[in-house]
């Protein structure tokens, strides 16, 4: 992963170089040329990661299923315990389909950006996370844009689909309420689930070898998340419902929506608390973040 | 032929020995296992409640054993197609198999299946203590524990067995990351890793029972929860053996034909 140089992108400079652009003659640089100039060794890199993953086509195709598979898999699981019974933990079908489509469009797009942070133990390990170091940018910020999978965008069209069809099935009177509570909802669905995978890669300088750990709860979340949390135990809720707040990605959203009632330790009007969610789970993960890499020693190389 | 066995019987416990290196993988894989079991737990029981307190044959206590045996059972079945061969496959280091005295397969399957029993004791061990803690269903004849055992060894063999078909894949397609995902996903799903195969509506209960994967982790835990009576039991492992013949067979054969196909690039 370390062929990031193969870009062309001159690491080595201390400053990006402001390209010549729009500016005035002998005045300072405009703020949006500056940006643009800083955000360009970034669009660089992710431009040729995406093109180096359709040149094996055969397996980009393969690729492309397995992620609509995985998706429709994890839906199927869902139908086939809904369709055994009339409805549980006071959901039917149609109104799970909803809590599925919300939490799994926003996981996967969360995954599109953040996944790879997952891939931090075989960096460790290799010892290649020290190039990272050398270079003039945030760590966090070359990890994720070190790659890009084209293979979750398909995986993210199943949750699309799903919040879709959710969309319709379910009576949502179209208000601006109902709109904004659903932006909401996916903006913070998004950061929330992207600060699990931050607080992963933060506690994986810890663990290395014991990286199935936070799976627990990055993959568990994702999990819980597809879930009526209605059914949850106490020491679930308070493990998916507030330390890695995993039901104000879909559930609760959906109970405000669909009007519904809510169970006693997760109180509906919740659902608007997405935001604060999201915060709560960023300030875990920067914490985390900032604790791993401050312990990090090097790779020895 | 007991030399020849000797030699397997070393590769198993050399597996075994593998794996006992990874402590904290293990500790690692206890916690996810253990996390995915009572959110497992949650959503299942409250769907038996919603059934009336039982759902195709299960209670309470029968998904209670569902759910700690399969989860205990993660780390030794390979439900996700990934073996070592499909590696040695592709950077051409199958060529010094092929030179050894010893069956490839059989080799690859006896490490993995050493690998496989080291890891009942840490990810498996803990699993029932908590499935029994939480009050799991027992089976009440006493000739189900030994029949479940070996129900449970030929999952296990059969699921190694079978992920091997698709790292030999390898050797016609040298990349074989796409075919194996797609695996991870229908074994997981027909296996019945989230939901019981008992559960799915008949269409799709036909075409999982028309797959290897149930007889994987299904029927030794259908043997040990006692949701099969012995004659039933009896009928599982047979149905268990006969898979695991035909792809043990399907190995061997392809396993030759792979060989003359195969092109070890460099020198």
């Amino acid at each position: 992963m370390v062929e990031t140089d193969q870009a062309g992108v001159p690491w080595t400079a201390p400053r990006p170089r402001v390209p010549a652009g729009p500016q005035v003659p002998g005045g300072p640089p405009s703020r949006a040329t500056r940006l643009r100039a800083g955000l360009r060794p970034y669009r660089v890199v992710l431009a040729s990661r995406a093109r180096s993953q359709t040149a094996y086509r055969v397996n980009f195709a393969l690729d492309l299923v397995s992620s609509v598979l995985t998706a429709f898999a994890e839906l199927a699981e869902i139908w086939v315990l809904y369709r055994a019974v009339t409805g549980i933990g006071g959901l039917q079908f149609h109104q799970i389909l909803l809590v599925f489509g919300l939490a799994d469009l926003t996981f996967s797009l969360a995954d599109l950006m953040f996944g790879h942070c997952d891939n931090l133990p075989t960096y460790l390990r290799a010892g290649t996370l020290d190039v990272f170091y050398l270079r003039p940018q945030p760590l966090l910020a070359q990890l994720v844009t070190s790659d890009i999978t084209l293979r979750r965008l398909a995986r993210a069209s199943v949750g699309l689909a799903a919040l879709i069809a959710g969309l319709a099935v379910n009576d949502i009177a179209v208000s601006a309420a109902s709109v904004g509570l659903l932006a909401v909802a996916l903006v913070s669905g998004v950061a929330t689930f992207a600060a699990l995978f931050v607080t992963a890669a933060g506690l994986q300088f810890f663990i290395v070898d014991g990286r199935e750990m936070t799976n627990a709860f990055v993959y568990g979340g994702r999990y819980a998340a597809t879930q009526p949390a209605s059914v949850w135990p106490h020491s679930l809720v308070v493990v998916f419902g507030y330390v890695f707040p995993m039901a104000f990605t879909g559930f609760l959203p959906t109970l405000v929506l669909l009007d519904l009632p809510s169970p006693t330790w997760l109180p509906g009007w919740l659902g608007w608390c997405a935001p604060l969610a999201a915060l709560w789970s960023w300030a875990l993960a920067l914490l985390c973040w900032r604790w791993g890499v401050r312990h990090y020693r090097g790779g020895g190389g | 032929m007991r030399a020849t066995i000797r030699v397997y019987w070393r590769l198993l416990r050399a597996g075994f020995r593998r794996q006992s290196a990874y402590r904290l993988a293990a500790l690692g894989g206890l916690v996810a296992n253990t996390t995915f079991g009572l959110l497992k737990m949650a959503v299942l029981l409250a769907t038996v409640r919603a059934a009336g307190g039982e759902l195709a044959g299960y209670d309470t206590a029968m998904m209670s054993t569902y759910i700690w045996l399969s989860q205990g059972l993660l780390g030794s079945m390979n439900l996700d197609g990934r073996v070592d061969i499909a590696e040695r496959i592709k950077d051409g280091r199958v060529a010094v198999d092929f030179l050894r005295p010893v069956d490839v397969q059989a080799a690859e399957i006896a490490t993995e299946v050493g690998r496989a029993l080291f890891s009942l004791l840490p990810r498996g061990v803990p699993a029932v203590a908590m499935g029994l803690a939480v009050g799991m269903a027992l089976p009440e004849s006493a000739a189900a524990y030994p029949l479940g055992a070996f129900s449970l060894l030929i999952g296990i063999v059969l699921s190694i067995a079978t992920a091997y078909l698709v790292g030999i894949c390898g050797f016609w397609l040298v990349e074989t990351r796409g075919v194996q995902i797609c695996y991870m996903v229908l074994s997981g799903f027909l296996a019945g890793l989230f939901v019981p195969v008992r559960i799915f509506p008949p269409w799709l209960a036909a075409i999982a029972t028309a797959t290897p994967f149930p007889a994987m982790m299904m029927y030794p835990v259908d043997i040990l929860a006692g949701r099969a009576n012995t004659t039933e039991a009896l009928g599982l492992v047979a149905v268990q053996c006969a898979w695991l013949a035909g792809v043990v067979a399907a190995g061997q054969a392809l396993t030759r034909a792979g060989r003359r196909h195969l092109e070890i690039q460099g020198g």
